[in-house]
Parts: structure tokens; C-alpha cells; sequence
């Protein structure tokens, strides 16, 4: 609302009235800024986050005043955008008579892999070497490119394999901008037989049940971590009537995990034909694609891709939505990116009702990983055998293994599921010279660590709980002789103690406090199983019952380590 | 209809209705959940973690039982009833895990802290933690948060069970609070830490389980042990919300609100609540006689016989103010009438029907709000004339009714379809058609409607419509005084100025907030050195509100009785007994000795006031509404909420408040 300055506002009475309203209102020139900036884009309560990336990138923070304009904009309560601003760790949310960050700003992946490499040292010596008021140099969790460990990120530009010089080079150049691998393209894709099945489907050859049956028969299960049987979820939305959504989780935020970047970048069709089969088995009224923001060269290939799609006819413009995450570990968790997509704060829902039954804006929801819908994609293609076929140790199917730490060839390896540790080591090249295996981490800081000598068990799904683990995403890293099993724990507790979101009182504040306790050289074994089980018991989401197995497993499996 | 579902809660079968959640099931028969985060009236965030159960069968680890309904229970493996255990080993270690995890970053300052005896912390602490904390390191601290002159905060004592947050944004229609940052450094604040702006702020003082926002002008004063609670009827409007007094000595410490479903639920307004140092200021506490023009202390033998010689023989014309009792009323209108004097208490000139009493307490009572789905807003802004009652407006809103208004156009936290400002509007609505009111319709006349010269007019138009429509009818009212002295018949046929023409005395009983005419001996019974006082021959110090028992009868038309919680100040008496003090001296006799007989007497002429909590439903009169002679904009009641009766305006902290408002508007003015 412009201000008139003749005519007084809310006025009652006698009396010359209010010139404006209660509260600090948004100057012009801030409301005309943010209507630029969002342009013809339609003012909803949703698209909040997207809009605070619009002022974040253009003016390098997100200021009070142009918080003020935003909620003018959309409609919304000043706090409301305080409250989802400072929730996301890429926000840099400047209160009244605080100063803008630097320009340029310098995120370092401090999570396990980046550390083992030596991150904090990395840390330390850009901070000695940049100009503070030029150059922001900060932590960060995981950036999914743990196979070239260690890694920043200046402005939306990766550097692999950093150090001091790669990183003053890239701010010389001024290189801020991500770099695009090569990618299969639409028309190669298409080329070679892409969106045929697709195609097929929607003439009506075939029933969704039909593909539905396709897919369970290949035994796919979920592949963010939680390993539901795909083909069973479609059912239960396909049923529901009224509006339904599918969304896809590519928030892939546990640290060590990098498979999803790995298809996204050299064969995205093949996940958005999955994605569209998804669809049409359920008949989806839209599509949501909420991709973390550490993928900023993801971003870009889906977005050119999906134009192409638009353009092409397979979809309608505006069919499938690509989010973009905004720096938020807990957004992996699916009711928590479910609110992400809505705009608000990343906290976890309570369930029942499950998201197949209430998710995004309290409809059906179908919610699937990345590389699942990638999987859909080639069972579909290439028949159910490709994954049901292939057996070992007495386990079906095919399992994408990122691995990284002290192995010579850290990457993604497509292994059978009945992989043990062994044979992903000497996947990856084999131990790195002069290291001797000592630990693993089999999915992600979730599943915690366990010790060389178990060795034998295949990383798959349902084989790794009698040891108190599971194999979560797959993200394996590697420990040798020369780490310390306590460090790596802690450093995992640190990663869950800045990402767990606060809602609940066991996660937010048990993770600080294991973080404390494990700080000390001796730990406190009978204070830290109690915090655990608490934890465990009591937290509502995964990431609070998953966050002491790291703990436990390292009281389990390494005693001497930790232990007088 | 419900099929009620069998549950097994600590190994007792009981038949449940399916959509409860674990905790009220158990609440139900009797089994205490603890909580924190929970509170009946706000969504759900099952965040604390405190109210764990065990449920047989689901996953081997305790569930959230504010979160879960019955319904979601999976039963046993023959079909048998979902069993829930409240007290099993798994449940009181995970509560005492939980119970220590909150304890861990609470800075235990329960000696120094206004909420210890009364705390939800403190008492579950007790009943499901343990006596010590194993954790040593240094606690979390965090800054406080400047919420205004009215709540002051210790965020660090703050447990982040979002009440507040909550209610601010649900119940008050504020969106001024929230959760910031995550995790550990999560935080509750106010958007930049501005003071908030709610009439309703207090509440959140109530729902904080902890000490984190307490009550800043209570502060350091009392502790909750050595109050004497007294229950009693709010009079600062005329929603008759529950209150209860809490007194140290003969001091009213704090005003805290009792639980209502029917009126306030257990929410009440600022004024309600903060008044209280209103009754200490300002009081007058001696019987008073103008001499010289000037008003000289005299004693109340004197007081009463210069009244007697004053009155004897001349033409009396009685008024009453918002704040007076029933009891009081009725015996003043029995004085008067032995003196064949006239009586009115509608001095703001408001036009409510004498002959017709559904013109004055309409039809609805405040709880069909939750029920209907329209609303129809005339000449009121409820948000100043009845804070809770707006509220409750506002739920409405929220579970879909669509609201109407006509008149000024104002904040009222929600939204509404406006209809316009002046009485053409009101005609139009009466042929609209399009809206489709209904016998699910409430209809709210306001007293803003009813003041100007054609509030007849105003009335027989609305009644109209809900003659049309069938709609329910509520005249919402500001003076709490006011149904009671329409019940037992305070008025004269033509309104006030008919009432005090050719008065050569007027006795004042609390009237402070209109001018009495010129040239006539002035009585003033009251409490408060207020516009009534200023103008009195003789003023004769009265109880206020809190210090004498009384039926109050509130905008609905429902009795409720409020007990004294203290004694008048000084020299200062109960007003039904100055009242038969004063016909003794002229020998009347009013037929009453004390105030039970005054109420016998009373409850004898008119039964339904005995009646208390239960509404009389009105006979419905039809209207016989023609045209408006003109058409004037509907205006507002109040202009400042903070300063509507003499001990709102003795009390500093309602000044403060309306300083702030004003500074306020004069800082947006000058910009």
C-alpha cells in the first residue's frame, strides 16, 4: 500500500487520522525493488523461499527492509519471512544496524570426507589469505562431491580438489558461476529411444497397475534411505481422489552421499522420464521437484531441460515445478520438504496422517528419491531383470555406492546390493597407499560407523540392523589407521547439532549436548546411553533417532577410543 | 453419528470416540498426561516430548499421545482393542529423559522467578523427573525480547513449546511472533523485538508453561500461595468474562481469567487483566460536600443530612453508570421511586427497546458463534468493545464463516466482506438476497449504531433482517451495567433527556462518562475521582467493582454473580448500603435491611435474574421497520480502548498503553 500523504488512513472519528500504517512499513523505493525483482511471477505464499533467493542472489543478503517489502508483496506478516529466513542456512538475514556480509562468500565442506582431507586447515588458511571485508570464508555441511574432497563452493562455483591457490585463482577470475558438465541432452536421449515407454503409457497400452507390478517385481525399493517398496506407494495415492501431487526428493543432504548429482548429471531424462512415468501412474496433477541448492549446476541443467520438455509437447508448461532448496539438512526428511514447497520453516509433521495421505497443501503426495525415479525409468526400458537378475551373498538388485574417504578412486559404483565393504574398497581402487583400513560408515553419519573386522555383511537393506546400522543412502566413507574413529563421530554429531531443525525438545537439544560431552578425551559412557536412548525414543523425526547411532556404534565398536 | 472404538488404557477397557487423540482419551477417564507444549484451544505441535505413551503393538518406543488419534491405533493381532499404557517403565524413562532435557538449558532461578508455585515445569519436574541433573556444562542464554509495558520475558528460561506463538497467530490474529534460526539456536521472538500490539497479549502470560513471559506489572509483587483467590464477573465490558481476584491483604494483585465455555473460554482482554492498579488510584474514600464551590471532607452523618435536606421535596432524576451491580441499580430505582423521581441508565442516548426486551438482549448467545456460517457485523467494532468476544468472531472466520460489516472500516484480525459505512447499507442488506443469510446467521448490532438520533430506526432495520432471515441476533454491549438495569426496568419511556428535564437533583450512581446538566444539586456515589466527582454537590464513596458481591447481567442476558474479594477503601461503603443508609435518614422504607434481602427482594420481582448462568430467550417482537429519515454514517463507540470507565483511567498501566498508541500515531503523523 503506497502511503497518501493528504488523505489520513484509518481514520476514525474526528481528528486528522494516521498518515500510514502501525508498524514499519516498506519505504517505495525497497516495494518497487522487490516488485522488479519478482516481475510477473504470481505472489504466493509458496513461492516464498524462491523470492528470498531473488533477493539474496541480486543484493548478497536479505535486509530488513526488503523483508518489509516482501511480506507488502505477497501478503504476508513481516515475522512470518523472518522466521522462514532465518530457519535456511543461505539466507544471510541482516537485522536493523548490522552490516551486509562480504560480497564474495567462501563455503568450505567441513562434513567427514572434506575433513579427513583437511578441511579445517583449508578453513584457517583462506581466512588468513582473503580480505574479510572482501571475502566471507564460512563452513558448510556436505556439498555431495565428497569423491573430490576437499571442496568449496565460491559464489555458486565448485572447486574440487581445493586449496588456497585453486580458490584465489577462481576469485581473481572473478568465477563465481557453476560449471555445467557434459550431459546426455534431450535430443540424445530421445535419440536413443528416451520417453518411448513413456509415450506407449499414455496411449493407453498399458494400465498403471500393470507398470505398477512392473516395478515391484524388480524389487525397487525406496532410495533416499528409507527403502519402501516403490511400486506399493503408488497404490495409495493412485486411489486417493481429487487433487495429488508427486514431489521428488533430490535435498540429497546426507553427507557422503553424491549418487543422485551423479545420474542428475549425466542422464537427467532418464530421471525426469521416471519422474513422468511416476506421474501418470498416479495421475498427478503436478510435479514438484525439490532440489538442494548445493546443486547449482543441477539446477541449471533442469531447468533448461524441463523447457525442452515444455517446448516439445511432453509436458505442460508449468506441469512439473523445480524448487530450490536453500541450505537445509532437515528438508531431506519428506514432510519437512513437504513444508519446505509450501514456503514455511523445514519442520518435520507428525504422523499419521502420512504424506500419501495429507502432504503438499494437505493433498495426496507421492514422494520419491531421485535415483529411484531413475530406476523406474530403466526398469521400465530395459525390463524388471536388470535389477531382479542380479544376485550375491543371497541379496537381489543393484545398489549406487558413493563412496569416498582413504580409497584411491573415490565415486559412485554401481555394485550388486549384496556388496560387502570389501568389495566396494577394492571397487574404488583399494585403499589409498600407506593406509590401512581400519572403519566404515555404511550410509551416511545416520548409520554411524563399524569397524573393519565386520566385513562380510552385504550393505543392503535389512541386513545391517542386527548390528544397529542400516544402509540408509549408501554413502560409504572410508576410514583408515590414521583417523580417529572418536573425531569422525563427533564430527558427525556437529554436522546434526547446526541441521536439526529445533522443533522437538530431545533433538534440539541432545544434539548440542552430545556434541559437549563428546568433546571431552574420555567419554562419559552411562550419560552419553542415556542421551541416546532418549533421543532415540523420543525425537520425532530421523534425524533425532538417527543421530546417536553414531555414538552408540563408536561406544560399541571402539571403546578404547573413547573410553578410560 | 460417531461409532465409538474400544481402547485398553492402563488395562481399561473404555469406548472412545475414535477422533480424540491419546491424550484426551485419557483425560477422559481420568488418567493425567503431562504436557507442555499442548493446550486445548491451540493446534497441536507436539514438540515438547513430554506427553509420551506407550502403545502396544506400534513401534518399540513411546508415542506423542497429543498427536495421535484413536483411529490410527492399529489394533492387536486378533482384532483386540489398541492398548495404551501411561505409566510403563518405557514411558516414565522416556519422560524422565525428556524431563532432564528440558532441565538441562533452564536456568533453575525458581526463587527469583514470578511463576514458581504456579509453574507446569516446577510441578512436572516434581511428579516425572528426577531430583538432580547429570549435566554440568555451562547453560544456554539468551537475550530477552522488549514486548511492550505489559508482558516482560526471560527467554531463557523459554522451553520453545510455541504457545505463545500459537495463540498470537491463531487466537489474537497477530502475526508478530515466531520461532527463529533452528536447533539450539532456535529462538522465540517478536519481528525485531517490537512491543505487540494485541488486545488480547496477556493470554500468553497464562499459557507459558514456564517462566518465560510473565506478567510485568505483577512482578516481584506477590507470590502465588499467599493470594486469596475470589471468583467474580468482569465489568470492563459487557461480555461478563470469568475472572478471578487474587488479593494479598486487601489488595487485588492480578486479574486472571476463569474458564467459561459459554462466555471467555479462558482468554480476557488486557483491560480485563491489567486494570487492577486502576482500583487503588484515584479513590475516592471519603463522603465529600461542595462548600464555597470547593468539595470539603465531612463525615457521613453530615453527608447523608445534606443529602436528605437537598432532596426533600424536589424533583430527583437518577442515572447510573456501566460498572454498577444490579442490586445496586434495583435499589436505587426503589429510592427513586419513593422520591417519584425518574431513573434511566441509557445515557448515552443508546435506543435499546424498553417494552421489547429482544431489543435489547437479542436472541444468540456468544457460543452459537462456533457454529455459524455467516457473520453480520453492524455499527461494531468488537475488537474495541469486546476483545474476546472478537476472538471468538475470529475462530468463526477461521473454520469458514464469511464475515460481513457495515460501518467504519477497521483492523479486526480477520477478514471481511465490507458492506459499507452508512445506514443506506444496512437498508440494502435488508433486500439482499444474494448473501443468503440464514438461521445460521449472528447478527451483531453495535452500541456505536444505536447513539444517534435515529438508533430506533438502526434497531427495528436490523431486527428486519433477522426477521427476514431468521438469522440470530446479538446486541453487543459496552457497559456491563447495562442488561441488568434494562432487566429490572432502569428507564424512562423517553430516553434520557426527557428523564433529567426540569431535575432539580440528580443522583450519580458511577456515571462518569457523560455531562449533567446545569443548575441541579449533583449526588455522586462512585469510586473513582472522575468526571462525576468533579461535577458533584455531594459525593458519597462507593465500592467499586471488586469490593462488593453483585449479579451482573452481560450482553447476552445471563446472570452471573461476582463475590467481593476485598473491602472499599477508607471510609468507603458497599453502594446497596449507602442506597439504604440514605432512605433511612429521609424514612423510606425500601424493604430491605442487608443484601441478601435486597437480592431476595430483587430475584422475587424479576426470577430469571436468579437464575444465574442461564439466559431467558426474549420474546421475539417483529420489527416494524419503514425507512431511515436520513442517512448517517455508522460511527465508532470508543475511540481509545484503553480509557472507556474511571478505573481505566486511574490506571497507569492503561495509560501507558494508550500514551504508546498515541505516540504511536503522532510519530506516523509527523512523518
Amino acid at each position: 500500500m503506497t502511503i497518501h500523504k493528504e488523505v489520513g488512513i484509518w481514520k476514525s472519528g474526528s481528528g486528522k487520522g494516521k498518515k500510514s500504517l502501525r508498524g514499519r512499513q516498506a519505504e517505495n523505493i525497497h516495494l518497487e525493488e522487490i516488485s522488479n525483482l519478482l516481475g510477473a511471477r504470481p505472489r504466493k505464499k509458496d513461492l516464498l523461499i524462491e523470492y528470498l533467493h531473488l533477493v539474496q542472489d541480486k543484493y548478497g543478503c536479505i535486509g530488513f527492509h526488503h523483508i518489509s517489502a516482501l511480506a507488502e508483496e505477497l501478503k504476508l506478516s513481516q515475522t512470518e519471512i523472518y522466521e522462514v529466513a532465518t530457519f535456511y542456512a543461505h539466507f544471510d538475514v541482516i537485522r536493523e544496524g548490522e552490516l551486509p556480509p562480504a560480497p564474495v562468500t567462501i563455503r568450505v565442506c567441513d562434513s567427514l570426507s572434506c575433513e579427513l582431507k583437511g578441511a579445517q586447515s583449508l578453513i584457517n588458511n583462506l581466512k588468513t589469505c582473503v580480505d574479510p571485508l572482501e571475502v566471507r570464508v564460512i563452513r558448510a555441511p556436505c556439498m555431495g562431491r565428497c569423491d573430490t574432497a576437499p571442496v568449496l563452493e565460491i559464489g555458486h562455483n565448485h572447486i574440487d580438489h581445493a586449496n588456497v591457490e585453486k580458490a584465489q585463482e577462481a576469485l581473481e577470475k572473478k568465477d563465481f558461476l557453476p560449471k555445467i558438465p557434459a550431459y546426455e541432452g534431450y535430443e540424445a536421449y530421445q535419440l536413443s529411444g528416451g520417453y518411448n515407454s513413456l509415450n506407449d503409457y499414455k496411449k493407453g497400452e498399458v494400465t498403471p497397475e500393470e507398470i505398477e507390478e512392473k516395478i515391484s517385481s524388480s524389487g525397487l525399493r525406496g532410495l533416499g534411505g528409507a527403502g519402501f517398496p516403490s511400486g506399493k506407494k503408488w497404490s495409495f495415492v493412485r486411489n486417493a481422489t481429487g487433487t495429488k501431487f508427486l514431489a521428488v526428493n533430490g535435498d540429497e543432504g546426507e553427507p557422503g552421499t553424491f549418487k543422485d548429482r551423479f545420474y542428475l548429471e549425466k542422464t537427467p531424462h532418464l530421471f525426469l522420464e521416471g519422474m513422468l512415468i511416476a506421474a501418470w501412474a498416479i495421475n498427478a496433477d503436478k510435479i514438484f521437484i525439490y532440489m538442494r541448492d548445493e546443486y547449482p549446476a543441477v539446477l541449471k541443467i533442469l531447468n533448461k531441460e524441463i523447457l525442452l520438455l515444455e517446448e516439445s509437447g511432453i509436458i505442460e508448461r508449468g506441469y512439473i515445478d523445480l524448487r530450490r532448496g536453500a541450505g537445509a539438512y532437515i528438508c531431506g526428511e519428506e514432510s519437512a520438504m513437504i513444508e519446505s514447497i509450501e514456503g514455511k520453516r523445514g519442520l518435520p509433521r507428525h504422523r499419521p496422517p502420512y504424506v500419501a495421505q495429507s502432504g503438499i497443501f494437505n493433498m495426496p503426495t507421492l514422494v520419491h528419491n531421485v535415483e529411484t525415479l531413475y530406476w523406474v525409468a530403466r526398469v521400465c526400458r530395459e525390463g524388471p531383470e536388470i535389477l531382479s537378475n542380479v544376485r550375491k551373498n543371497g541379496r537381489v538388485g543393484l545398489r549406487s555406492y558413493s563412496v569416498s574417504g582413504r580409497v584411491t578412486k573415490p565415486g559412485v559404483y554401481l555394485l550388486p546390493a549384496g556388496s560387502t565393504i570389501m568389495d566396494i574398497i577394492s571397487a574404488a581402487g583399494g585403499m589409498l597407499n600407506g593406509h590401512i583400513f581400519k572403519a566404515y560408515q555404511p550410509g551416511g553419519p545416520s548409520s554411524g560407523l563399524l569397524p573393519a573386522k565386520i566385513n562380510n555383511v552385504p550393505l543392503d537393506f535389512d541386513t545391517l540392523q542386527e548390528l544397529g546400522t542400516f544402509i540408509g543412502s549408501a554413502a560409504v566413507v572410508i576410514l583408515s589407521d590414521r583417523d580417529k574413529t572418536r573425531d569422525a563421530a563427533l564430527n558427525m554429531l556437529r554436522f546434526f547439532e547446526d541441521e536439526s531443525c529445533g522443533q522437538c525438545t530431545p533433538c534440539r537439544v541432545g544434539c548440542e549436548k552430545a556434541v559437549k560431552l563428546m568433546d571431552c578425551n574420555v567419554w562419559d559412557e552411562e550419560l552419553l546411553l542415556d542421551l541416546c536412548q532418549t533421543m532415540v525414543d523420543t525425537s520425532i523425526c530421523g534425524l533425532g533417532q538417527a543421530a546417536p547411532n553414531a555414538i552408540l556404534s563408536t561406544l560399541k565398536f571402539f571403546p578404547k577410543e573413547v573410553l578410560r | 453419528m460417531t461409532t465409538y472404538r474400544e481402547v485398553m488404557i492402563d488395562k481399561k477397557i473404555v469406548e472412545v470416540d475414535p477422533c480424540l487423540t491419546i491424550m484426551q482419551a485419557c483425560e477422559q477417564i481420568g488418567v493425567e498426561i503431562p504436557r507442555f507444549c499442548y493446550h486445548e484451544r491451540l493446534s497441536i505441535a507436539g514438540n515438547c516430548r513430554m506427553c509420551l505413551v506407550e502403545v502396544v503393538g506400534g513401534p518399540p518406543k513411546p508415542t506423542a499421545s497429543c498427536a495421535m488419534q484413536i483411529k490410527d491405533l492399529r489394533p492387536g493381532p486378533n482384532g483386540e482393542p489398541p492398548q495404551i499404557k501411561t505409566s510403563s517403565a518405557m514411558v516414565r524413562k522416556a519422560r524422565e529423559g525428556v524431563m532432564e532435557f528440558l532441565l538441562i538449558n533452564h536456568p533453575l532461578d525458581c526463587p527469583i522467578c514470578d511463576q514458581g508455585g504456579e509453574c507446569d515445569l516446577q510441578d512436572q519436574a516434581v511428579a516425572y523427573g528426577v531430583d538432580f541433573s547429570r549435566y554440568r556444562e555451562p547453560k544456554r542464554a539468551v537475550e530477552d525480547l522488549n514486548l511492550g509495558p505489559l508482558i516482560e520475558t526471560h527467554m531463557t528460561r523459554c522451553i520453545s513449546c510455541t504457545r505463545c506463538v500459537r495463540f498470537t497467530t491463531e487466537v489474537a490474529g497477530i502475526a508478530q511472533m515466531g520461532q527463529t534460526g533452528r536447533g539450539e539456536d532456535s529462538e522465540i521472538t517478536s519481528y525485531l523485538s517490537q512491543s505487540l500490539k494485541s488486545e488480547l497479549q496477556g493470554n500468553i502470560i497464562d499459557l507459558c508453561p514456564v517462566g518465560a513471559l510473565t506478567s510485568k506489572p505483577y512482578a516481584f509483587s506477590a507470590r502465588s500461595w499467599e493470594l486469596q483467590k475470589t471468583d467474580s464477573i468482569d465489568v470492563m465490558d459487557a461480555l461478563g468474562s470469568n475472572i478471578r481476584l487474587d488479593c494479598k491483604g486487601r489488595e487485588i494483585m492480578r486479574i486472571l481469567p476463569r474458564n467459561n465455555d459459554k462466555i471467555n473460554e479462558e482468554w480476557i482482554s488486557d483491560k480485563t487483566r491489567f486494570v487492577f492498579d486502576g482500583l487503588r488510584r484515584q479513590r475516592v474514600d471519603k463522603p465529600y460536600i461542595r462548600k464555597d464551590g470547593r468539595l470539603v471532607e465531612v463525615d457521613w452523618e453530615e453527608a447523608l443530612d445534606n443529602v436528605s435536606i437537598n432532596v426533600s421535596g424536589k424533583k430527583i432524576a437518577s442515572v447510573i453508570g456501566d460498572m454498577t451491580s444490579t442490586e445496586s441499580i434495583y435499589a436505587l430505582r426503589l429510592l427513586t421511586e419513593r422520591l417519584s423521581g425518574t431513573y434511566e441508565c441509557r445515557v448515552d442516548k443508546s435506543c435499546l427497546s424498553t417494552s421489547d426486551r429482544s431489543g435489547y438482549v437479542g436472541t444468540a448467545a456468544i457460543a452459537d458463534l462456533d457454529n455459524c456460517d455467516k457473520v453480520v457485523l453492524i455499527g461494531s467494532n468488537p475488537r474495541l468493545e469486546s476483545p474476546v468476544f472478537n476472538a471468538r468472531i475470529r475462530r468463526a472466520w477461521l473454520n469458514g464463516a464469511e464475515i460481513y460489516l457495515i460501518g467504519q472500516k477497521v483492523n479486526l484480525t480477520y477478514e471481511y466482506n465490507y458492506l459499507g459505512e452508512d445506514r443506506s447499507a444496512l437498508k440494502a442488506l435488508i433486500k439482499n438476497v444474494d448473501l443468503d443469510l440464514n438461521n445460521n446467521t449472528f447478527v451483531v448490532l453495535g452500541q456505536g449504531a444505536l447513539i444517534d438520533d435515529d438508533g430506533e430506526e438502526v434497531l427495528a432495520a436490523t431486527k428486519k433482517i433477522v426477521d427476514t432471515y431468521s438469522c440470530k441476533f446479538l446486541i453487543l454491549h459496552t457497559a456491563a451495567s447495562r442488561v441488568g438495569a434494562m432487566e429490572v426496568g432502569f428507564t424512562h419511556s423517553d430516553g434520557i433527556d426527557s428523564a433529567l428535564e426540569g431535575a432539580e437533583v440528580v443522583f450519580n450512581l458511577g456515571m462518569d462518562e457523560f455531562d449533567l446538566p446545569k443548575n441541579c444539586f449533583v449526588i455522586y456515589q462512585g469510586s473513582h475521582g472522575d468526571r462525576g466527582a468533579h461535577r458533584a454537590d455531594v459525593i458519597l464513596p462507593g465500592a467499586c467493582y471488586t469490593e462488593e458481591s453483585g449479579i451482573f447481567v452481560n450482553t447476552e442476558g445471563r446472570p452471573q454473580l461476582a463475590l467481593r474479594a476485598n473491602f472499599p477503601p477508607g471510609e468507603s461503603k458497599e453502594n446497596w448500603a449507602i442506597i439504604r443508609a440514605l432512605a433511612g435518614k429521609l424514612n423510606l422504607d425500601l424493604g430491605y435491611n442487608n443484601l441478601q434481602e435486597l437480592r431476595t427482594k430483587l430475584i422475587n420481582e424479576f426470577p430469571h435474574l436468579g437464575r444465574l448462568d442461564q439466559i431467558k430467550t426474549p420474546e421475539w417482537v417483529k420489527s416494524k421497520f419503514k425507512e431511515f429519515s436520513g442517512n448517517q454514517l455508522f460511527k465508532p463507540y470508543y475511540l481509545n480502548y484503553y480509557k472507556t470507565n474511571p478505573v481505566a483511567r486511574a490506571s497507569l498501566i492503561m495509560n501507558d498503553l494508550s500514551k504508546n498508541l498515541d505516540l504511536e500515531n503522532q510519530i506516523i503523523a509527523a512523518e
